[in-house]
């Protein structure tokens, strides 16, 4: 009965002609709302695309192009069955080369497609579907293929120079994305193949030093002269030379991104302290704390995909965090995508493979507000750029099932032209899987996404081909991500692991499959058979199939006798999986591709050919004067302006688009308090349902104090993740640190020398506190150039901390429970403004940037965990950026509780002259610094257990629905009701 | 009886609320089996041995082209017949989040054989985007009867796609007076409200639950799952007394428990039918 209802779809009639292939597209039935069209249409008015009281309209829908094979009434059958909602759409088609359009009088169409050869999941998704389903067959054994793009409907009066600007500041991201304004000449080609290439050799044997320069930059290698010439050199005692895959594999795994030369590299560092020699930044700092504090329960570090400690129960906890820098400043959504996936892939891809159970993440943008004008060249909004990365991190971590936990927001105005991305994952492995071991034998499976141009940047040696290809090769800049491909691997993975079915995996990240093969091939040798990799179209070059970033791939070693089952249970849950290869005990790198040699490479000289580079660094405290804590007029309307300041404002528009609840182990989510608008300090997950043993996940960074003081932003900055962790029931004797150096261009000695200066700061901090690094990466050369002038970004450490909380049920929020409670500061506070949110609102510079008291900190933390663990507090939040004031407040709206609070109370060390008492109590951000909520009953043990750790009674929280700060008996500094207070959190930018 | 019914929870590309769903199941009292969709196509007959069936949530396909779709899809290409089998057989059909979706797609919720004729679909939510966030959910006067009607319980949402949305008034009327609106969103006391708080997704008449006309087959938006432990709750720092589990499990409980009780029946016929 209900087939009576399906009607023939309309069909235009011919005029002009158009793309070959069947159009569909489906909008919202008339008089069904469309929320994707009013949110368009808001965005366009805020952009003063279109006035705010126009009377534009704005439809959005959805377009379908499929091959011109197929015959009507399957097209149509194929729209009614799995492109359109009876209930809520409706579609129309045009036939293949139809020579008419849905143009209609009155109405601008945009429409925005994927250039040819980006990634097109929908697209994927359908023509998979269409190959099981019986009526949807062409002749032959072609498959159906399908491109999916997305058409904007405008109504109004709209010049083509409106329509253009919608589509390039709203629609579209011309890099991966083609904008078609009223036009309909849609593309249906495959991308254009070019003709069947090899790569070559490279004359280096003879080149002179310009020559080799030259040959580095024209092949994009990011070789320095001094690499080129070892790898020269290498090759004259070969008495060959190289071919086009040698040298890329060896700029793959030399690169910077890869090998870490700065941090690993011998520095000439000058500071007023002298000139000295450091020889190796990263093993005499962050390593070296790690090594010297040697905790049992370190159970692999710097050596896998990702740092690993034991949790107890029988499983580890795997933690790895990522920048994604560059790719999110050029494509925001696809770049935090891609992030995200990145580095879900190394926690699959760490041991034998761990289960990702949380995400993180954190951004770095310029100002929300900045007026267009002030936006320089090429550069796109910190709003859009905020917006598109919380976009590509929601769609990527939701659909891969994975709880956003944690994270934060930062910005500076520095960070205009180049944000940064952080992203970061932890996973749980069982205590027996954390190692891996390759035999030689052992088959090279390479598992998930197909391999295109992706991801490599420049054309490589065909520069002559560039113009052909231009449209493939910028595309090709920019990784496309697809979550459900990801999400098939690890259902795959996890399963082959749990059977026993191979002896290694690590993940394809930067430098594809060169980077994955050679470095599990490292110790024995490894031979592979590139025209085997599985392709998404014909005609890329050996070269381009090796280091191809192609998204979505892991990389097995899996003993000879395991390789069928392996491949069937990737059968069964739809992942392409091919053999492409297999690992030796030649101890040499062997690439054949049609049964040509095209690469045989020592893997001793691959990974420890290396030079050295010398670099010099110079640091020089900064000169500008200390402004002091000046006086403030009215604290009232400095605490709700400091609540509105965008790294202190909600970010519930955020956390709410990202599913934190997903695997159901969440114990103390982001927000938090009686209506969920509460800042936490950290997370807390249950990540064994039968047990409930914790684990806190909080993180730390201060751009602003870096620009000041880079030694006293990195302490301060893991001194800031700690406090977060042990806030909420974290152990601080059982808390590992991750560290991420985002830096401007470290060939300059001043961006170095505060490196230099940061890495020693994580060194004494790190080992004070007895919290070993387990994991880091760096980023370091983040500048923006335009014109004559570089923006460059503040010297940005982000720190994350992850901790065992002993039992989940003594986990603590950050919101006031009960009226009558104590409520005390724990920690001095000093004259510490340097940074500090309260000068940045005073529009001043310089100050004493905070740092923790490494004698004093770790006790202090020692003890307030020791009360948190005995239940003695009903609430805790540890003093960041706005100091006592912001604290109290986010405490107060978030319980829906006030407080009265006596100033005069706050342990002060003596201040310096020029700083007010009131606001220095009130902003300093002087660090190991808690709030703590007692109940009277407990108030007594409480005191006793923080006796010697700075511990106040600074007041009592009370029903009234107000905060009152005094600064003694009489003087009310601070009046003011939670509604206000909330009202400013939320009030700033949210979305 | 005392031997756990058996519950099947399908999962396929892009499940991924499978470890809360199974842990509730098995805490409720049931015996979840996880089983790939096209094992469950390639093997149809593994439904005469469950009680329950779960479609979980998740994003399948990656909710390309629209959410629960393509699954929704294979459902209706392959499995439609069978499950239609299996509930007039007393079985039991649940469908969360994206399982929500895949039900509304298949038509089995309204008892119809293809996509065809459809009165209701699951719609962007109004704010045109994911939302993640507890909700408080009041039982319905339902067919679902073993549902207490008029408990108000706390759940959270996580979706993009779950508004929903009729055919026209008609449909509405006609899922009331066959009392088949099984959970509503409503304000903490219990009382109706259309605003965004109480009802994110924007829901006609705040519906987040519906089933079909045997009560047997039920899909709804929010997670019952993800409220099982006493500390799933976002404000149970705050919550004193004694509370030693979710609200969420009571729903799953009660759910099994109907189900081994309409399984009973069942396998009390099974001998004159075979």
């Amino acid at each position: 009965m209900p087939n009576s209802q399906t009607t023939s779809l309309p069909v235009s009639p011919v005029r002009t002609p158009s793309v070959n292939a069947w159009r569909i597209e489906v909008f919202q039935k008339t008089g069904r709302d469309d929320p994707e069209g009013t949110r368009a249409l808001h965005a366009l008015r805020e952009l003063g695309i279109v006035a705010r009281n126009s009377n534009a309209r704005v439809r959005v829908g959805k377009g379908f192009l499929l091959s011109p094979e197929l015959n009507q009434a399957q097209v149509e059958r194929i729209a009614r069955e799995l492109l359109v909602d009876p209930v809520l759409e409706s579609p129309r088609m045009l036939a293949p080369r139809a020579t008419s359009s849905f143009a209609v009088e009155g109405v601008h169409r945009v429409s925005v497609m994927r250039r040819p050869g980006v990634m097109d999941p929908t697209a994927m998704t359908i023509e998979r579907t269409l190959a099981r389903a019986d009526f949807a067959r062409l002749q032959g054994s072609e498959r159906v293929r399908a491109l999916t793009f997305t058409v904007y409907e405008l109504e109004g009066e709209l010049s083509h120079e409106q329509l253009l600007r919608a589509g390039r500041e709203l629609f579209a991201n011309e890099v991966i994305e083609e904008l078609f304004v009223d036009r309909e000449d849609l593309h249906f080609e495959l991308p254009h193949a070019s003709s069947e290439r090899s790569d070559g050799t490279l004359a280096l044997m003879r080149a002179d030093d310009a020559e080799l320069t030259r040959l580095s930059k024209v092949g994009g290698l990011s070789l320095s002269l001094e690499e080129m010439r070892a790898i020269a050199a290498h090759y004259r005692g070969l008495r060959r030379e190289p071919s086009v895959c040698e040298l890329e594999t060896l700029a793959q795994t030399w690169s910077e991104h890869c090998k870490h030369k700065t941090f690993t590299g011998s520095i000439e560092f000058t500071s007023p302290a002298g000139t000295e020699r450091i020889d190796n930044l990263l093993k005499q700092t962050i390593k070296a704390a790690t090594v010297e504090l040697a905790k049992p329960w370190c159970v692999s570090v710097f050596g896998d995909n990702a740092g690993i400690v034991e949790f107890g129960e029988g499983f580890d906890v795997c933690v790895k965090v990522e920048t994604h820098n560059h790719p999110s400043a050029i494509d925001p959504y696809g770049g935090a995508g891609t992030g995200i996936g990145g580095v879900i892939r190394d926690i699959l891809g760490v041991g034998l493979g761990a289960r990702p159970i949380a995400n993180t993440d954190a951004f770095f943008v310029g100002p929300l507000d900045l007026p267009d004008s002030k936006l320089p060249k090429g550069c796109m909004h910190p709003r859009r750029i905020l917006r598109g990365v919380v976009s590509g991190v929601r769609d990527y971590g939701n659909r891969m099932g994975i709880p956003t936990v944690n994270g934060g927001v930062w910005v500076h105005p520095d960070y205009v032209g180049n944000p940064l991305v952080f992203a970061g994952t932890i996973g749980l492995i069982p205590h027996s899987m954390a190692f891996k071991q390759v035999e030689p034998g052992d088959r090279i499976v390479v598992l998930g996404g197909r391999t295109g141009r992706d991801g490599i940047h420049g054309a490589t040696f065909s520069s002559i081909e560039l113009h052909d290809e231009s449209s493939v090769v910028s595309s090709a800049a920019v990784q496309i991500g697809d979550p459900i491909t990801e999400k098939r691997v690890q259902d795959a993975l996890l399963r082959a692991r749990d059977e026993g079915l191979y002896r290694s995996v690590t993940d394809c990240g930067a430098g594809g499959l060169s980077s994955a093969v050679g470095e599990m091939g490292a110790d024995c040798g490894a031979h592979v058979h590139l025209d085997r990799v599985p392709l998404k179209y014909p005609g890329l070059t050996p070269a381009e199939v090796w280091i191809s970033e192609a998204q979505e791939r892991m990389v097995l070693a899996v003993a000879s006798e395991h390789v069928a089952r392996v491949l069937e249970l990737c059968a069964a849950e739809d992942v392409d999986a091919t053999v492409i290869g297999e690992f030796t005990a030649t101890k040499k790198l062997v690439l054949e591709h049609r049964g040509a040699r095209v690469c045989e490479l020592d893997m001793e000289f691959l990974h420890e050919g290396t030079p050295r580079p010398l670099r010099k660094a110079v640091f020089q405290p900064t000169a500008l004067p200390d402004p002091g804590c000046p006086a403030c007029a009215d604290h009232t309307r400095m605490v709700l302006e400091l609540l509105a300041s965008p790294n202190i404002a909600s970010k519930q528009w955020i956390v709410r688009q990202y599913d934190h609840e997903v695997q159901g182990r969440s114990v103390l989510k982001a927000m938090v308090g009686v209506r969920d608008d509460g800042p936490g300090d950290a997370a807390v997950l249950q990540p064994l349902e039968t047990s409930r043993r914790g684990l806190a996940i909080g993180c730390g960074a201060n751009p602003d104090q870096g620009v000041l003081d880079p030694w006293a932003m990195a302490s301060a900055s893991i001194d800031e993740a700690l406090r977060n962790v042990v806030a909420v029931g974290g152990d601080p004797e059982r808390t590992a640190i991750l560290d991420n150096f985002s830096w401007g261009n470290c060939q300059r000695p001043e961006n170095l020398g505060a490196l230099v200066e940061a890495s020693r700061a994580c060194y004494v901090t790190a080992k004070a506190f007895g919290t070993p690094f387990i994991s880091g990466k760096d980023s370091l050369n983040n500048e923006y150039r335009v014109g004559d002038e570089t923006i460059v970004i503040p010297p940005t450490l982000f720190v994350s901390a992850v901790a065992i909380v002993p039992d989940v049920s003594r986990a603590v929020s950050m919101d006031f429970k009960e009226a009558g409670n104590a409520l005390y500061l724990i920690g001095m506070t000093h004259a510490e403004l340097g940074g500090s949110h309260y000068l940045m609102k005073c529009a001043l510079r310089g100050g004493r940037v905070p740092r923790p008291d490494l004698a004093l900190a770790p006790r202090r933390l020692a003890a307030l965990h020791s009360a948190l663990r005995q239940g003695l507090a009903r609430a805790c939040h540890d003093l960041s950026e706005g100091g006592l004031a912001v604290a109290l407040a986010e405490m107060a709206f978030a319980g829906g509780l006030g407080a009265t609070v006596d100033l005069a109370r706050v342990i002060t060390a003596e201040l310096p002259p020029g700083s007010d008492p009131t606001a220095t109590r009130l902003y300093s951000e002087s660090c190991t610094r808690f709030l703590v909520e007692v109940r009277p009953e407990n108030t007594a043990a409480f005191e006793k257990l923080l006796a010697d750790h700075d511990c106040a009674r600074i007041g009592t929280i009370s029903e009234q629905l107000r905060l009152a700060v005094r600064e003694s008996a009489h003087s009310l500094v601070i009046d003011v009701d939670l509604e206000s207070l909330r009202r400013a959190h939320q009030g700033s930018f949210q979305g | 009886m005392k031997t756990a019914p058996q519950a099947i929870v399908v999962r396929t590309a892009g499940t991924n609320c499978d470890r809360e769903t199974c842990i509730a199941l098995e805490r409720a009292g049931a015996k979840p089996e996880l089983l790939h969709l096209r094992k469950l196509i390639a093997e149809p007959a593994r439904l005469e041995s469950a009680s329950i069936v779960v479609f979980p949530g998740g994003f399948s396909y990656g909710d390309d082209v629209a959410a629960g779709r393509i699954q929704g899809f294979e459902v209706r290409q392959h499995l439609a017949g069978h499950l239609g089998e299996f509930v007039a057989s007393g079985g039991f059909v649940l469908g969360v989040c994206n399982g929500f979706q895949v039900l509304v797609d298949t038509g089995l919720l309204e008892n119809l054989p293809s996509a065809a004729g459809r009165g209701m679909a699951l719609a962007p939510n109004v704010s045109g985007h994911f939302e993640c966030r507890w909700v408080h959910l009041k039982n319905e006067d339902s067919r679902c009867t073993w549902l207490p009607a008029g408990r108000v319980w706390p759940a959270p949402i996580a979706h993009g796609e779950g508004r929903l949305a009729l055919r026209d008034g008609a449909m509405l009327e006609q899922l009331a007076s066959e009392r088949r609106i099984v959970l509503r969103y409503v304000k903490p006391d219990g009382s109706r409200s259309d605003d965004l708080e109480t009802c994110p997704n924007g829901s006609q008449d705040q519906i987040a639950g519906v089933c079909d006309m045997t009560g047997r087959v039920l899909g709804l938006m929010p997670h019952p799952e993800r409220n099982v432990t006493p500390w799933h709750h976002p404000q149970w720092t705050r919550l004193t007394g004694m509370r030693s589990e979710g609200e969420g499990l009571d729903f799953y409980r009660r759910m099994v428990v109907a189900a081994s009780q309409s399984a009973a029946t069942r396998s009390a016929r099974v001998p004159t039918i075979s």
